[in-house]
């Protein structure tokens, strides 16, 4: 890779051990993927959390902050797996639940902002077109990229914080113009409405794109159709969850999306997408199930958004979630004061609603929460949720909204 | 014995040889393994109850997530970890955890490279000459 004079002194120890070590993280990666170059970065969002760094990425924190290590963009923190308030009620780890406040610290030491949130995109930061990024959560990465037209790559915990250290990322993949164009394009000639069918439509095409060089185009989701953030942060999500899809395209929706080159890809590969696909991805999910018991309805994976939350509240007013299933609704500490100036939050919890903050379900050392509670079957309108808790011991339904909240008040499915 | 040698468009890491692990699904720590054993855990996956620890894994693709980053250098430094990972196509995720716990790590095989994966039962990835020797 060329590096610049200011870049050779980083990766010589001149700015210190924590620099040295961040750029030559970064050189090692780019050269793998062949850039050529760092560009300039202006903010970072980092995955951090004990659920998943161990012992190990904890005292690699603590040596950086020994260090005197510090980052030198915007760099916020994702989702984590605990929300002190409820660890208890929720039979968390205590000890796992004490070494994320120390992981915690060593972040602010370092300067990361502990926003705990994996909707960034929606709550604390919306790049413009072209900014280069430095993103963990891989359905912030799509959003970013697909939605606001930012650049960013799927960036690991370790390589979000060194690209905050740096303030730069390596120039490869989705930083650069030639891996910018569809590779495929769909049609969806479906309507779309529940947040469901969104993640529905984006497992079907993930199912069948699981190159991260994958760049689907869509097309039907235009103007002529609803499409709100919360309805493509479900796409989004579903997408990087189902393939390993960091960049789509969507007429009237992606700011750059004529240069995508749909045409071309539409010459390559097409996919059709109508209620029989939708179908398919519900069908994957205990569709044909109608009575079942419910142990679980999770709302959660991405964090809701405050409309979501109002949309919850809405569905719940006056309702009582049934005494044998628990409802979680997961969000981040923005939206949970603004839900609560509005009474969203009152209303869910009076329904018997449990709403976390600064947490994401699947993180929540779910086999444990599996063993504590006994829980087993899980409703949800999340298809990434759905995905993720089929490599643990929970048998997932996806349901769209409207039909979970039924099955959190009846204790079983309806209908 | 036969040897065969597999070019890689890209590698990273020490020249590392052992068993070699081959699975017809694509992989993410995140949705397939149980990181406290190191084992695939996810119902259906080719390598289901087959642990990473000692072999040189090799995976069609990587699937989404990030948390191979922190999961890799965890896994390794409890000794759980592979030798060594072979994509045939990866995500940048996956070599940002590989590099980080200080895995080698290759990705880039032609679709005939990858039938002879799948026979193999010992390999050696050479990361610095981009080259994969099977042997059968």
């Amino acid at each position: 890779m060329k590096l610049s004079v200011h870049e050779q002194e980083m990766l010589a120890g001149r700015f210190g051990p924590g620099v040295q070590w961040a750029l030559g993280y970064q050189v090692a990666v780019g050269e793998y993927f062949d850039a050529e170059r760092l560009v300039p970065a202006t903010n970072a969002h980092l995955v951090a959390d004990m659920e998943v760094m161990g012992e190990a990425g904890l005292a690699f924190l603590g040596q950086l902050v020994e260090q005197g290590a510090r980052v030198a963009i915007p760099t916020t923190l994702n989702a984590g797996f605990t929300d002190p308030a409820f660890a208890q009620v929720l039979h968390q780890d205590e000890s796992l639940v004490a070494r994320q406040v120390v992981m915690r610290e060593r972040l602010q030491a370092l300067g990361v902002l502990n926003v705990d949130t994996c909707i960034n995109y929606q709550s604390v930061y919306q790049p413009h077109v072209g900014e280069h990024l430095a993103w963990g959560d891989t359905g912030a990465v799509c959003f970013a990229n697909s939605v606001l037209g930012g650049r960013s790559n799927f960036e690991a915990g370790p390589a979000a914080l060194a690209a905050g250290i740096t303030g730069r990322v390596p120039a490869f993949g989705y930083h650069l113009d030639r891996h910018r164009r569809a590779t495929t394009y769909v049609e969806v000639t479906t309507p779309l409405e529940d947040y469901a069918d969104w993640g529905a439509l984006g497992a079907w095409v993930g199912r069948r794109s699981p190159s991260y060089w994958d760049v689907p185009f869509f097309d039907g989701i235009g103007p002529s159709l609803t499409r709100s953030a919360d309805q493509l942060k479900h796409l989004a999500a579903a997408l990087a969850s189902y393939g390993s899809i960091a960049l789509f395209g969507a007429r009237g929706v992606t700011p750059d999306w004529a240069a995508m080159n749909p045409d071309h890809a539409r010459q390559q590969r097409t996919l059709t997408v109508g209620a029989k696909e939708l179908d398919e991805v519900y069908a994957s999910y205990g569709a044909d199930l109608n009575t079942t018991d419910v142990d679980l309805v999770v709302f959660s994976g991405p964090q809701q958004s405050l409309y979501e939350l109002a949309r919850l509240a809405e569905l719940l007013d006056g309702q009582h979630v049934h005494a044998n299933t628990r409802l979680i609704v997961t969000t981040n500490h923005a939206y949970y004061q603004w839900a609560q100036q509005l009474g969203y939050i009152q209303t869910i919890e009076k329904a018997g609603g449990l709403v976390l903050t600064g947490v994401c379900f699947y993180l929540m050392t779910i086999d444990r929460l599996q063993r504590e509670h006994g829980w087993h079957t899980v409703v949800t309108n999340s298809t990434k949720l759905a995905n993720i808790v089929g490599a643990h011991p929970y048998r997932p339904i996806l349901r769209r909204t409207r039909d979970c909240v039924a099955a959190a008040v009846a204790g079983r499915l309806v209908g | 014995m036969s040897e065969q040698f597999v070019t890689l468009a890209r590698a990273y890491g020490a020249r590392v040889e052992g068993p070699l692990l081959v699975s017809a699904d694509g992989f993410s720590p995140r949705y397939d393994l149980d990181r406290t054993t190191g084992v695939v855990t996810r119902v259906g996956h080719s390598l289901y109850g087959h642990a990473l620890a000692g072999s040189i894994v090799a995976f069609p693709t990587a699937k989404g997530g990030v948390a191979a980053g922190w999961a890799f250098l965890d896994l390794q430094s409890r000794g759980l970890g592979p030798l060594a990972f072979i994509f045939g196509i990866t995500n940048s995720v996956m070599v940002h955890g590989a590099v980080m716990a200080g895995v080698p790590i290759a990705d880039g095989l032609s679709a005939d490279a990858w039938e002879q994966l799948r026979t193999a039962g010992w390999a050696e990835l050479r990361p610095a000459e981009r080259v994969l020797r099977l042997v059968r």
